[in-house]
């Protein structure tokens, strides 16, 4: 099943929630950026002002982009189809994404993948999406 | 002090419809309510406590009360999703024991077939607010594939087969044969199943519940109340609720908020899984039956394809009796939440008042277990365990 770059859907503006305006920032800049909790050395996601960890701080640290795919399903019922997954970061969190550039068909859990950012439409912001490595 | 034997089901009523088009949300509440209090032998005026969660329209329990003509000292709406039933229970439970209810009212009620929600396969967008939701929703998280990315772990990690999730629905489609209110009576086979359409990989058309309307309430009350009406005594010996989730991006997704919600239950309960007689599992798809199967204790992880196979869950053939009104799977899943019913069966059994082809002799001991929300990304575990006096 050959993938086919679908329109992506975005709620709000990077500035609904002040302190996850970072990300988005980096994002426009192609990288992607997570909160590391200070205390623990833990990254985090979803990206968020305060660390689920110890309810510390957290500090905004660029991360390699680099992963291998948990889990993912391909949504075969929606037009196009697309591939939704965890993939699990070189530096630990695993976050939620779509695998793109590939045949579905050949979509495997352990994968390598790495970052790409694709823009959301109606001139949102960049997310972060992974292909084939 | 254990809320073990704290309070009584006594009155048990699920709606027959399957699509409402000619009721609203609040007179569906409503009729459910009067057949629960029926069923007890209980009227409007008895009841002091009412129970409901999001699925009921207006701010928490308010409208729902003004509209029922309700007089209440104590009230509760936490929405969990399809979970919050059997949160209710236990949190009438705790009422009861502290005094503050003689009789709980809960309700479930909603029609999303009529108003034709594409409710599995449509990512739906919430609040920005929502802290998850500019994380999740670009990537397009609907409910069919989040609870696919479960199957296709625990597929990865011990095994599991399509045939053997399959042999869940084969089960349901049992039972839901003797149901004339069911949605979906055929019998069908485990070819059926993996021969059904995609929806998710790797989810069929055949391993996701029905799309109904309808819904259900429960009465609960006191022991000396419960005692002094004519109906079957159904005892709440076990309650357990607990949230699992993304934490902080440690995601595990092989198994479920119940390894946190049984254990509590089952030792408020004093009983093992083995004691049950008869279960009523939460079946939005047949991956979340197997891996709560699995985290209640039924079989050991990873071993629920083997425990499901063969008809195991088939009253009258298999081990462990399961989802004997049809479950979500083929009878019904009104306003998108399985609780409730999940409740409703499992004190038919009790009292003996299932369909006769379905009945399990001597049932004394059930559990009814429900997970609402998202096993992919946040969901709430919560188990209910019964017994025949």
């Amino acid at each position: 099943m050959a993938y086919v770059q679908r329109k992506i859907p975005f709620v709000g503006t990077p500035d609904t929630n002040p302190e996850t305006k970072p990300f988005f920032d980096a994002a426009a800049q192609g990288k992607l950026l997570l909160p590391q909790c200070k205390a623990t050395g833990k990254y985090i996601w979803y990206p968020r002002g305060i660390s689920p960890f110890t309810l510390g701080p957290v500090e905004w640290k660029e991360v390699s982009g680099k992963g291998k795919i948990y889990t993912y399903s391909v949504m075969e019922r929606a037009n196009p189809p697309y591939c939704i997954a965890y993939v699990e970061l070189a530096e630990g969190p695993k976050m939620m994404t779509n695998i793109i550039d590939i045949d579905f068909k050949d979509v495997k859990i352990g994968m390598d993948v790495t970052l790409k950012f694709i823009q959301c439409e109606g001139d949102g912001p960049a997310m972060p999406f992974f292909a084939p490595a | 002090m254990s809320l073990r034997g704290a309070g009584y089901i006594v009155g048990a009523w699920e709606h027959p419809t399957r699509k409402a088009t000619d009721k609203s949300v609040t007179l569906l509440h409503a009729e459910c309510a009067k057949g629960a209090l029926d069923d007890a032998g209980l009227t409007k005026d008895d009841v002091d406590g009412y129970y409901c969660a999001g699925d009921a329209p207006g701010l928490g329990p308010m409208s729902m009360i003004d509209y029922m003509g309700l007089k209440v000292r104590h009230m509760d709406s936490t929405d969990v999703g399809g979970s919050s039933y059997q949160v209710a229970v236990g949190h009438a439970l705790e009422a009861i024991q502290a005094g503050r209810v003689n009789v709980a009212l809960i309700t479930l009620a909603g029609r999303p077939r009529s108003e034709g929600q594409a409710t599995g396969t449509a990512p739906r967008a919430g609040s920005p607010a929502q802290p998850e939701m500019q994380f999740e929703y670009p990537y397009g998280p609907a409910t069919a594939n989040m609870y696919a990315m479960c199957a296709m772990r625990h597929m990865y990690e011990y095994g599991t087969t399509s045939e053997q999730l399959a042999w869940i629905k084969v089960a349901a489609s049992h039972h839901a044969q003797y149901n004339p209110h069911a949605m979906l009576r055929d019998v069908v086979t485990v070819e059926d199943v993996v021969k059904s359409p995609m929806v998710a990989s790797p989810l069929h058309r055949l391993d996701c519940c029905v799309i109904s309307d309808g819904g259900g309430a429960l009465i609960v009350t006191k022991p000396e109340i419960a005692k002094s009406l004519k109906r079957p005594l159904v005892k709440v010996i076990g309650v357990g609720e607990a949230p699992k989730n993304q934490m902080g991006g440690e995601v595990d997704l092989v198994y479920s908020a119940a390894r946190w919600s049984g254990p509590p239950a089952w030792e408020m309960a004093g009983i093992k899984p083995s004691d049950i007689k008869y279960a009523s599992i939460y079946d939005s798809f047949t991956i979340t039956v197997l891996m709560q199967l699995e985290d209640l204790g039924f079989c050991e992880k990873g071993q629920g394809g083997k425990f499901v196979s063969d008809g195991n869950l088939i009253s009258g053939v298999g081990k462990l009796p399961f989802n004997t009104d049809g479950g979500g799977l083929c009878s019904n899943h009104p306003a998108n939440r399985g609780g409730i019913t999940k409740i409703i069966e499992a004190v038919r059994q009790l009292r003996g008042e299932a369909h006769p082809a379905v009945q399990v002799p001597n049932c004394d001991l059930a559990i009814a277990h429900g997970t609402g929300g998202s096993l992919g990304t946040r969901h709430v575990g919560s188990t209910v365990i019964l017994e025949r006096e």
